[in-house]
This record gives C-alpha cells, structure tokens and sequence, in this order.
C-alpha cells in the first residue's frame, strides 16, 4: 500500500513539475534572470504549491497521527548554522548555472534528456562526496 | 528589469505548483514524510538508511511521469535544446550537477523540501535556506549573462 501510494505521488509530483514548466532549464533561468527578461512564472508554482501544502502540514500536525497510522514526524527546528547557508548558496550557484535542480533533474532522466541526464549523474557523485566527507569526519572524531 | 509576459505562464505555473503542493501534502498526511527530493534521493544513496521502500517507489514515479506526460499530450515534453554538444557546456553540466548534489545535503534541502515543504510549515531555517539559493542563484545567473556574456 505504501509502495503504491508512493509511486502514484512520485508520478504526480513528476507531472506537476513538467506542467508548471519547471523541467524545461531555459524557464528556470529565465526566472532567475532578474537583470535580464524576466519570468515569473515559477514564483506562481513556488505560491501555488505552498498554499496547497500550508493546510495539510498544519491539519497533520493537529492530527499527530498519519492516515495509515505513523506517527507525524515532528519539525526540524535546527538552528540556522553555516552548514544550511553554505550548502543552500552552493546548490544555488549549481542552480544557477544549469536551469536543474534534483526534481527537474530526475524527471529529465525519466524522459531522456541527454542535459538532465548528464547533471543527475554529477548530482549523484555530488550527494557520494557528501556522503565520504561526513564519514571521513566521523572517522575522525572517532580517532581523537 | 523588463518582465517578459509573453513567456509568462500563470496557469500552467499554479496548477502545476499546486499538484506539487498536493502530493507534499498527500505524502505528510499519508505517510507522514517529506516530499524532499535530495533529501529523498540522498537516503537512498547513504546505506544507513533504513525505510519501507518508499523513496524507489516515488523517485520511480518521478521517472515515469514524463512517458504518461508524452502519451497522453499532443505537445509532448516542453524541454528546450541545451548546449551539451558544446564541451564547455556539458563540463558546466557536471559542474553543476556536483554543486547541486552536495550543497543540497549539506543544506538538508532543495527546492522542493526547503522550498514548499519548509516554506509550508513555517520553517525559518527553510525561509533562509530558500532566500540563500534564489539569491545564489540570481547572482550566477546575472554574473553569466550579464558579466561574463555581456
């Protein structure tokens, strides 16, 4: 039941990126081009979804309970440390440079797009070198 | 500035961000997860974590969702010609790519975790998260065309 549900939310978040315009790189960029002609189309699909989404986290949360019986997970309410900012200005610089980010991306695979592809597959590498730095760290730690 | 209306999409935009909105909010009231792509995909990659098969499932679903996009719309996938015969272009690919992977786990987030779902739970590490990539991604875009391709 999970896995069903999960997929037919896979595909409809998919759609809903293909339709608000957000797997073509060009519009993505054409939203970031503020200094330039700008779109701001994906400002709408940023609003859109939010104003969707607002009502069901705040309905959950009262629920404390998910339909099929998990507990909700509760918020993470980190503090706001360097590893937020700089790993947000990265992703955004990358962001920037190509049109893609992760769910674009993988959509792009999903439909062939020899562009979306080659950034999934150095997105990946890129998730891995995260991945090898922290245990790197850990190791470290340990070390000491 | 000069805003281009004629690429300006206001429907397709809503109505594509609210089916994105609906799953978020589908996928917390169902299963009380996240609809964070990298968050999503990152697990997947790290062996430690643990699930219910969950995350295949919908990133399978994210791979599919072009294929039904195509078969049942004439127009087919709206996906502009990129410059990856150029080898400058596909390097700046790679580039980005690495640089998307690794500041979104560094960060915890993307565009659709910090973004819509952050942003729809009032989150003030999403807010600053979210105004960190757009600027960041603002200032790249204006340095590479209005700086460097001027």
């Amino acid at each position: 039941m999970t896995l069903l549900i999960s997929l037919l939310l896979g595909v409809t978040f998919g759609v809903g990126l293909i339709l608000a315009g957000m797997t073509d790189p060009a519009k993505v960029l054409a939203f970031l081009d503020i200094g330039g002609n700008w779109d701001p189309s994906l400002a709408l699909v940023m609003g859109g979804a939010i104003g969707v989404a607002a009502p069901a986290y705040a309905l959950a949360r009262r629920q404390g309970a998910t339909w099929l019986g998990m507990p909700v997970l509760p918020e993470t309410k980190g503090p706001i440390d360097s590893p937020l900012l700089v790993g947000s200005i990265i992703f955004g610089i990358g962001w920037g440079l190509s049109g893609f980010c992760p769910g674009p991306a993988l959509v792009g695979v999903g439909a062939g797009y020899l562009p979306a592809t080659a950034f999934a597959i150095a997105m990946v590498f890129g998730m891995e070198a995260y991945e090898w730095l922290m245990s790197e760290r850990v190791r470290q730690l340990e070390r000491q | 500035m000069t805003i281009d209306w004629t690429s300006f999409t206001p429907w397709p935009a809503l109505a594509g961000g609210s089916l994105i909105g609906l799953v978020a909010a589908l996928l917390y009231l169902a299963l009380g997860r996240i609809a964070g792509i990298s968050g999503i995909l990152g697990s997947l990659l790290c062996e430690q974590a643990a699930g219910d098969g969950w995350r295949p499932a919908f990133i399978f679903g994210l791979l599919l969702a072009p294929g039904l996009w195509a078969a049942v719309s004439p127009g087919g996938l709206p996906l502009s010609a990129h410059t990856i015969d150029a080898p400058q272009g596909c390097a700046v690919l790679v580039v980005a790519g690495l640089l998307v992977g690794f500041g979104t786990r560094l960060a915890n987030g993307c565009t659709s975790g910090h973004g819509v779902c952050g942003l729809a739970s009032f989150s003030r590490r999403s807010l600053v998260a979210v105004l960190c990539f757009m600027g960041a991604g603002m200032a790249t875009v204006f340095v590479s065309r209005h700086v460097i391709g001027a």
